[in-house]
């Protein structure tokens, strides 16, 4: 259940941040969460609810905003899509690609108070 | 326990040497999707463009009072990243290569490794740093074998990471030249996303399981440096298609290698060895590279 050490870390990088830029409560957290980063967007919002009970986040919200896969597929010699890590090139079939993006999992924004 | 998850209550519990933890109370848990998802900002109609452009007050929540919005741009792992980056120094100040195994529970793991350091033992030190969420018995078997290992358990917890491997190594303090191994926690998904500061990842099939392995965890399979495909010797009683297997595991890393051992008939050891012995060498700058230098 990596998406509760998760919730974890997004939690003290709140707590970080609340001394850095001056607020007392969280109210909105923007998650930016590639399709191809091994979190599951319904695991996070479960344990973010249970990490954050009684913070500064308590009864925040939590967006997470999907990004797409893509990949450089070298047969192709472009910058593609890639629904899954083992997804073959949707243009050439081969899985000569290499993920290029979409594996992130990083906190874009607050909605702080 | 979790039916999304499969853990138990999300409290975290281990000795001081381990997870340190806020302790959960509860563990939510949402029945479907019945909840309102405000999506005031600007998303990305399914898998196109998503432009974070200009960002703050006003764009992503209209109308909104007090509130204000504040950019942050953090990896959520980049706490452990650099946890991670400081255990690598610490491995490189003393030359100790640091291997991360990982697999499934039931893999063979352990043997492996009890049979790994009966032999390497006597070539170079060796140390170890065991992972499981309860009890001490792996790192008994390894002090049988009378090198040093320090156990972690996790509790709850489904993985190692940075901060509990830094603690580890600390306690452990490895011989320089060390080959340290450290077994994760028996668990294809989780460990898949946490850096320890390791030199190589080795991820551990064992042909008891399914050659498609490769393709259910592909978080794994992409972050491993080496596939070893363990308990070689049950191949004839198994439907296991090394090739199937192998071929899966270049979909989705093209670049990892591959290994067939057996701990109970000796199948793959030597090779084995041989690849940690090349690793080893390349972080041990001393006798191996000067004698190969005048080789």
């Amino acid at each position: 259940m990596h998406e509760l050490a998760l919730c974890e870390s997004v939690l003290s990088i709140l707590q970080g941040q609340a001394k850095t830029q001056q607020f007392d409560r969280v109210k909105t957290v923007w998650l930016q969460v590639g399709a191809l980063s091994c979190a599951a967007p319904e695991a996070l919002d479960f344990c973010f609810r249970a990490v954050t009970a009684g913070t500064l986040a308590d009864g925040a919200r939590l967006e997470v905003i999907r990004t797409p896969g893509q990949a450089w597929c070298m047969r192709c010699g472009e910058t593609v899509m890639l629904g899954e890590r083992y997804d073959p090139c949707p243009q050439c079939g081969t899985f000569e690609v290499q993920v290029t993006g979409g594996d992130e999992m990083r906190i874009k924004e607050l909605e702080v108070e | 326990m979790c039916t999304v998850c499969g853990c138990g209550q999300a409290t975290q519990e281990g000795p001081a040497n381990s997870h340190r933890h806020k302790p959960h109370a509860h563990h939510h848990h949402h029945d479907g999707h019945g909840h309102d998802h405000h999506h005031d900002h600007r998303h990305g109609d399914g898998t196109d463009t998503f432009d974070f452009g200009s960002g703050p007050a006003g764009a992503h929540v209209p109308g909104m009072s007090q509130a204000r919005i504040v950019q942050v741009e953090q990896d959520i792992l980049g706490e452990n990243d650099r946890l991670a980056g400081r255990n690598r120094s610490y491995f490189a100040e003393r030359n100790v290569l640091a291997l991360n195994l990982v697999s499934s529970p039931g893999s063979g793991k352990t043997t492996l490794l009890v049979r790994s350091i009966e032999s390497l033992a006597e070539r170079f030190p060796v140390a170890v740093i065991e992972g499981d969420q309860q009890t001490s018995f792996d790192a008994d078997r390894i002090r049988a074998t009378g090198v040093p290992a320090v156990q972690i358990n996790t509790g709850k917890g489904c993985h190692l990471d940075a901060r509990m491997v830094g603690d580890a190594a600390h306690r452990l303090d490895p011989q320089e030249g060390s080959v340290l191994f450290i077994e994760n926690v028996g668990n294809l998904v989780c460990p898949a996303a946490f850096d320890l500061g390791e030199a190589r990842r080795v991820v551990m099939l064992s042909v008891t399981e399914g050659d498609d392995k490769p393709l259910k965890y592909p978080d794994m399979f992409h972050a491993a440096d080496l596939m070893m495909i363990t308990k070689t010797d049950l191949l004839p009683y198994v439907s296991f298609d090394i090739e199937k297997c192998v071929e899966f595991a270049r979909r989705i890393n093209p670049e990892i290698e591959v290994m067939r051992v057996s701990a109970t008939s000796g199948e793959g050891l030597e090779t084995w060895f041989e690849w940690i012995g090349r690793r080893r060498s390349a972080v041990v700058p001393s006798q191996s590279s000067a004698s190969e230098a005048r080789a």
